[in-house]
């Protein structure tokens, strides 16, 4: 890496040409309405499971837009279904559909 | 004469047709699960049986069902199906006389006008059997038309959309549309030349036919009407007119207790085959409102089920409304074919939730209240809820107030069977331990799981009911401010629970209740649209079913729409109607007559406790 005269934490570096970016395209392909998302947060403060771990749809949404496809895959099994941030997005995004489709990429690795 | 080459298109269809079913039936049967075929065993010599036969006579020949729905409809099924099973039994009866006993070949009591010209061996029954022979010729012929108007302009009939066939039962269709005006031709024929009609061959003969009658004609006549009732046999099997045999076999199979299990078995297909495509349901779906076009509902997804599999859309497109299985009149278990069509992927595992930790000290109550996740959307009705049971001393315990955990259900709806297990698990540990004797919770949605799926040894109750009870008991006392209401019946509650009486009469004592056809107290209110068991549509189709159902129940005169579940609460209000949407614990605090002041420290006292005193019913319920 080029030496700016300092650099970010190691743990918060993500290598662009690393990471997955297929994985992007194909979910706003499955579910138009993915790119819609702000990452406002409202859909992790009422999140389910985010009451119990660092997941959230937002993280997902993030992890996805990052590349980092590993990641969603493992981490939307957390995810209950319940409903609640399909309900409280104000952009409409329906979540739970997106939430399915890395599940369904998580199984049969479609790409 | 007895015989001609005529007879034969008729006679290898209906060979064809009795080996095929036969052939099916057995397989069918065969491969019932063994559980099932004791059922079956046990029931066979049964009241059942009887039972049954009524069942088939009531609904497969008379269609009770469908003329409850619909007079033209039912007319037009009961016609078609009653005046051909008439023709059938009173032509037999009429070649047997005839014959004075002799066994015929099953083709001659069809084609008896054509073999026997000369009626004087029946005497004085002769008159009798061309009259209703005519008659129910002529009301085969009536429903005909019905159904041909149907077909043009349904609208005349009270349809609003026909179901769109595919090619088999397009040729099958066309085939039973021309048996009876064919027959009807042949036999004026035989009028014209033989003198063997009553009023209405009679009629044919005399006044239309006289003119051109000649023997090439009549034997041209008889052999089309053979070849139509030919090929309307041999495509019966494979077309949608194989409900007729198969609704036989599952009436008799659901009288003996058969029922859909957790995933599909042969019991499915029988289902699956007794679907007559009749498009009642189209009507019925809510998604069918929607401008986009889809082959969603149950008549087109029933019917890739039978022939290949359902598209992706198709079977996830669902509500899981239960509006089109409660409109079938066949009684198909739908919800529970598409639930477990929606099985075949498992998506989460039952380790998924393993983040998730029981709860250990959990605050005890005698009334376990549980909010669920769409509770915890909308506060006000967990507010107002909680201030009913503290009007009324109930010793309470909210036991998801700390984060709520999913019930498990909208995993069920969507198939993720293990996951929605493992939740079920965690949640029931949750209400064992605050160590309640009645569950209460504000969600139909969860409600329902709670009855049906968990097995906790309590009894639940949903808010409704429970408020209800609380004001039957003079616990809670409310002022009827004649506030004009409007009341929307979530699925779960109505037609999942049959819960559809308690919250009107809550409501009755808060305000006074508007009615409109499409909430009418029974089983058929319109969904909201938000339903869990979806994840496909989008929010803008979610919406527009919502703006249909308010434009269904709401007239000028409502002040307030009144619900019983959160979910409804949040999708109907998503709609652009300027009217206010509220909880039935919302609008029951409302009215509330405030009780004398309780310290709040009292609330929950033993000494309050003891006064918890429950009628007769819940007492029952909570003893057994
Ligand atoms: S609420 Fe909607 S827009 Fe906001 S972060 Fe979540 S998905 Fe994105
Ligand atoms: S559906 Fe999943 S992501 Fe959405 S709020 Fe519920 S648990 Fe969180
Ligand atoms: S599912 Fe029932 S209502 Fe729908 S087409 Fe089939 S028989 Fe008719
Ligand atoms: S359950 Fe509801 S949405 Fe689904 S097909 Fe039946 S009526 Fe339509």
């Amino acid at each position: 890496m080029k030496d700016f005269g300092f650099s970010p934490m190691k743990n918060k570096v993500l290598n662009f040409d690393e990471l997955n970016h297929d994985f992007h395209q194909w979910i706003a392909i499955q579910d138009s309405s993915f790119n819609l998302c702000i990452a406002c947060g409202t859909c992790a403060s009422t999140c389910s499971a985010g009451s119990y771990t660092h997941f959230s749809f937002r993280e997902l949404c993030k992890d996805i837009r990052w590349g980092n496809a590993e990641k969603a895959m493992k981490e939307s099994e957390k995810c209950m279904l319940c409903g609640k941030c399909s309900i409280a997005c104000p952009r409409n995004i329906n979540t739970r559909n997106i939430i399915k489709m890395v599940r369904k990429a998580a199984k049969t690795s479609p790409l | 004469m007895r015989y001609h080459p005529f007879v034969l298109p008729f006679s290898f269809g209906l060979a064809f047709l009795l080996i095929y079913t036969s052939i099916i039936w057995i397989r069918w049967i065969n491969r019932l699960s063994e559980n099932d075929k004791q059922l079956l065993r046990k029931n066979l010599f049964s009241f059942n049986t009887l039972a049954a036969i009524r069942e088939v006579f009531m609904e497969s020949l008379m269609h009770r069902k469908i003329f409850r729905k619909n007079v033209f409809l039912g007319f037009m099924h009961m016609s078609l199906a009653f005046g051909w099973f008439m023709l059938i039994l009173i032509g037999n009866l009429e070649s047997r006389t005839y014959t004075a006993g002799r066994i015929n070949p099953p083709y001659f009591p069809i084609f008896f006008k054509f073999f026997r010209h000369d009626l004087a061996p029946l005497k004085k029954l002769e008159a009798y059997f061309g009259f209703w022979m005519d008659f129910f010729l002529l009301i085969v012929l009536l429903g005909l038309s019905l159904a041909f108007i149907k077909r043009a302009h349904s609208k005349v009939l009270g349809i609003k959309r026909t179901t769109k066939h595919i090619i088999i039962d397009k040729i099958a269709l066309t085939s039973l549309w021309f048996i009876f005006p064919l027959r009807l031709l042949a036999e004026g024929f035989s009028a014209a030349l033989y003198k063997t009609g009553n009023f209405l061959t009679s009629f044919m003969g005399d006044e239309i036919l006289s003119g051109i009658a000649s023997p090439t004609l009549y034997l041209q006549a008889w052999w089309a009407y053979s070849i139509a009732l030919g090929i309307f046999f041999i495509t019966l099997p494979f077309s949608r007119y194989m409900h007729i045999p198969t609704e036989i076999l599952l009436i008799f199979l659901r009288r003996y207790g058969v029922k859909e299990k957790e995933q599909h078995s042969s019991f499915t297909k029988i289902e699956i085959n007794a679907c007559s495509r009749c498009g009642i349901c189209i009507d019925a779906c809510p998604i069918t409102a929607l401008p986009e076009s889809s082959e969603t509902q149950s008549a087109y997804f029933l019917r890739e089920m039978r022939y290949d599999k359902p598209t992706n859309n198709q079977n996830e497109s669902c509500l899981l409304c239960m509006r089109c299985e409660e409109a079938c009149p066949v009684g198909i278990e739908i919800t529970r074919i598409r639930e477990n069509e929606r099985k075949e992927y498992q998506l989460f595992a039952s380790e998924s939730y393993n983040y998730l930790t029981s709860p250990k000290n959990a605050a005890k109550g005698k009334v376990a209240f549980f909010a669920g996740c769409m509770g915890h959307l909308t506060p006000g009705v967990i507010k107002a809820t909680l201030a009913l049971f503290k009007a009324a001393n109930v010793n309470y315990t909210f036991i998801d107030e700390e984060g709520s955990i999913c019930c498990g259900r909208p995993l069920m709806q969507n198939g993720q069977t293990d996951a929605g297990i493992s939740l079920r698990q965690i949640n029931k540990d949750l209400i064992l331990n605050s160590g309640a004797e009645i569950l209460v919770s504000s969600c139909p949605i969860c409600t329902r799981e709670f009855i049906e799926h968990y097995v906790l040894g309590i009894p639940v109750f949903h808010h409704s009911q429970y408020i209800l009870e609380l004001a039957m008991s003079k616990k809670l006392s409310f002022r009827n401010n004649s506030t004009k209401i409007v009341y929307h019946d979530p699925c779960e509650l109505s037609r999942g629970l049959n819960i559809i009486e308690e919250p009107r009469q809550l409501l009755r004592l808060a305000g006074e209740l508007i009615h409109s056809p499409e909430n009418s107290g029974k089983q058929q209110s319109l969904c909201c649209g938000g339903s869990l068991g979806n994840t496909n549509l989008s929010a803008n189709q979610r919406k527009s079913i919502a703006e249909n159902t308010l434009s269904g129940i709401l007239s000028d005169k409502a002040d307030i729409v009144a619900t019983a579940c959160p979910l409804c609460k949040k999708s109907l209000a998503c709609s652009n109607k300027n009217i206010e949407i509220l909880d039935i614990a919302q609008i029951m605090l409302e009215a509330l007559i405030a009780p004398k002041f309780i310290p709040e420290n009292t609330v929950e006292s033993t000494k309050m406790e003891s006064n918890l005193t429950y009628s007769p019913e819940i007492n029952s319920i909570i003893s057994e």
